[in-house]
């Protein structure tokens, strides 16, 4: 778990005007995390020192990192550990890309690493020093709107919303991998440029899962994106 | 995961070099298996090796009319090279079957050919598992053996290799480029790369300590129909339970390697004599000393149906 602990992580309360899902959400993985620890920090309130039981009793080893977000220059010192999903949301508080499985299953922490998608989640943010990273946030904004973000709120692409922003992140690469020439399972002719159908959009979003099961309405916003972009 | 230390090598030489120095250090590139491990504290390195900048990732033609993949060439960019698509199509296919979009952004080529099991055992920390923990058993014989091994399997490990890309390259006769921490190259062909479980299922391949990786060269390219054939229980973005990488000439000879049923991608050159008999003389020959477990001995009969498919396919196509 790379969440900082809270602060103060019996304080809150749903009575607390400061009282969030986030927190709540930051508080539950705490209290999961606390039953890894040894007995001796069971019941005890969270310190210092608690990151460093969580770590194995290691010294934390950190690095600093610089890279640019949705144009932005931005430089943090992390935890070595940190993924590139936990500096956008934990250090850089942008929290429009999503964590879902944490392990490169579902797409939901999707983001575009010089305009090519990537999993956030299985990335290091020290390994991304001076690449151009763009997220969610930089693709449009709600007054603003990216043709893709437009074509998903048109075409109803989504019912919770919770793997929309990789959704939308992954469809806009995928239009840019199609016209690069990048072949797909379902590409018949591999030498041939690339054709986009909805067969074509079902299998290069196959890395990015809704469970709310939009798909058909994803494939249509997809669809009405890449028709008018062709 | 546990913490580690982190440092960015300039050379394939130095990189090796800082592996041999740092017992349990590890080469990072893509890091789409290494780290999902590492969150898992099923790899636990104490030092991470950064070698994404060591250039590496061109593909370059070589004077015997092959190609050399430099080993950071991304998967997506192997694919999708003019080339590759052209002269190495089962290699293009065999890539595109595996992983999603994202993650064939980010896996490299000789990550790919070094990615671990995804045998649920290996994966379930709780379970023995003689590959993550040598000694210590293993459940998967009298378990959940669906997505295992049937061939070239031992008593102490039946996980197989899970990847696509190297049972392509395996028909293709690819060749490992490798630096040692001493300076010394070496090439290995890909048929001596991954090794047989044995007694030792934790040794998967011939690497040393500390040798890294620099490139995989192709030898000219053979011609004929390039068939990448994968059965699996989704139809995107799952691993094979039986996959069929060929390679199929006009008169009806050629070149198979099977994925998903063995440690490695499974070929042998004397069953591929049995093609012009039909998929059932190949499959037989190319399965002698089958071993399978209850849960996955259909895995028999769906290499020998999937051969068949890859025979019709490719005569389909003429």
């Amino acid at each position: 778990m790379n969440n900082p602990p809270p602060e103060n992580n019996q304080g809150a309360s749903s009575e607390d005007p400061r009282f969030t899902r986030r927190k709540f959400l930051m508080t539950s993985s705490a209290t999961v995390a606390g039953g890894m620890m040894p007995p001796m920090a069971i019941g005890e309130r969270p310190t210092a020192s608690v990151g460093e039981v969580m770590a194995g009793a290691t010294v934390v080893e950190s690095s600093k990192v610089k890279f640019v977000v949705n144009g932005v220059s931005k430089a943090i010192e992390v935890d070595n550990r940190t993924t590139l999903l936990d500096a956008l949301r934990e250090h850089l508080q942008m929290t429009g890309t999503k964590k879902g499985c944490d392990h490169g299953q579902c797409g939901a922490c999707t983001v575009l690493v010089d305009g090519k998608r990537i999993n956030s989640c299985l990335a290091l943010a020290v390994m991304y020093e001076d690449r151009s990273i763009t997220t969610i946030e930089g693709l449009g904004t709600p007054e603003n709107m990216h043709d893709m973000q437009k074509s998903f709120v048109k075409c109803d692409g989504f019912q919770c919303g919770y793997c929309t922003s990789g959704q939308i992140c992954s469809a806009v690469a995928t239009l840019d991998e199609v016209k690069a020439g990048v072949p797909s399972h379902v590409t018949e002719d591999l030498t041939a440029a690339p054709k986009m159908s909805p067969h074509e959009i079902r299998e290069r979003m196959s890395g990015n899962i809704c469970r709310c099961g939009a798909y058909s309405n994803i494939i249509d916003a997809i669809t009405e994106v890449a028709d008018a972009k062709p | 995961m546990k913490s580690f230390t982190f440092e960015k090598a300039q050379s394939p030489a130095e990189a090796a070099e800082a592996a041999m120095r740092k017992p349990g250090a590890k080469f990072i590139a893509g890091g789409t298996n290494l780290l999902d491990l590492m969150k898992l504290q099923i790899e636990t390195p104490g030092h991470l090796i950064d070698v994404t900048n060591l250039g590496l990732d061109t593909i370059e033609e070589t004077p015997q009319g092959g190609l050399r993949i430099g080993a950071l060439v991304r998967n997506t960019d192997l694919a999708a090279d003019t080339r590759v698509r052209r002269d190495y199509g089962v290699l293009s296919r065999a890539i595109v079957a595996g992983a999603s979009g994202q993650l064939r952004n980010m896996a490299t080529t000789a990550g790919n050919l070094l990615q671990r099991t995804r045998c649920p055992y290996f994966y379930d920390t709780n379970q023995a598992c003689n590959k993550r923990d040598p000694g210590s058993g293993c459940p998967a014989k009298v378990g959940y053996s669906r997505p295992l091994g049937i061939i070239g399997v031992s008593d102490a490990c039946i996980a197989t290799y899970p990847g696509d890309m190297a049972v392509a390259m395996r028909v293709l006769d690819a060749v490992i480029e490798t630096v040692k921490g001493d300076g010394s190259t070496r090439s290995i062909p890909i048929e001596e790369f991954h090794r047989l479980p044995g007694d030792t299922p934790h040794i998967e391949n011939a690497l040393e300590s500390g040798e890294f990786i620099t490139a995989v060269t192709l030898p000219k390219p053979a011609g004929g129909k390039h068939i990448y054939h994968k059965v699996r229980d989704r139809s995107s973005y799952a691993f094979a339970l039986v996959s069929v990488a060929a390679i199929i000439q006009e008169d009806g000879s050629g070149r198979i390697a099977v994925g998903g049923i063995a440690p490695k991608p499974w070929r042998d050159e004397t069953a591929e004599a049995e093609l012009p008999k039909g998929a059932a003389a190949v499959a037989e020959r190319l399965l002698l000393g089958v071993n399978p477990t209850e849960g996955n001995a259909f895995k028999v009969k769906l290499v020998k149906r999937t051969i068949a498919a890859v025979i019709s396919k490719a005569k389909q196509d003429n």
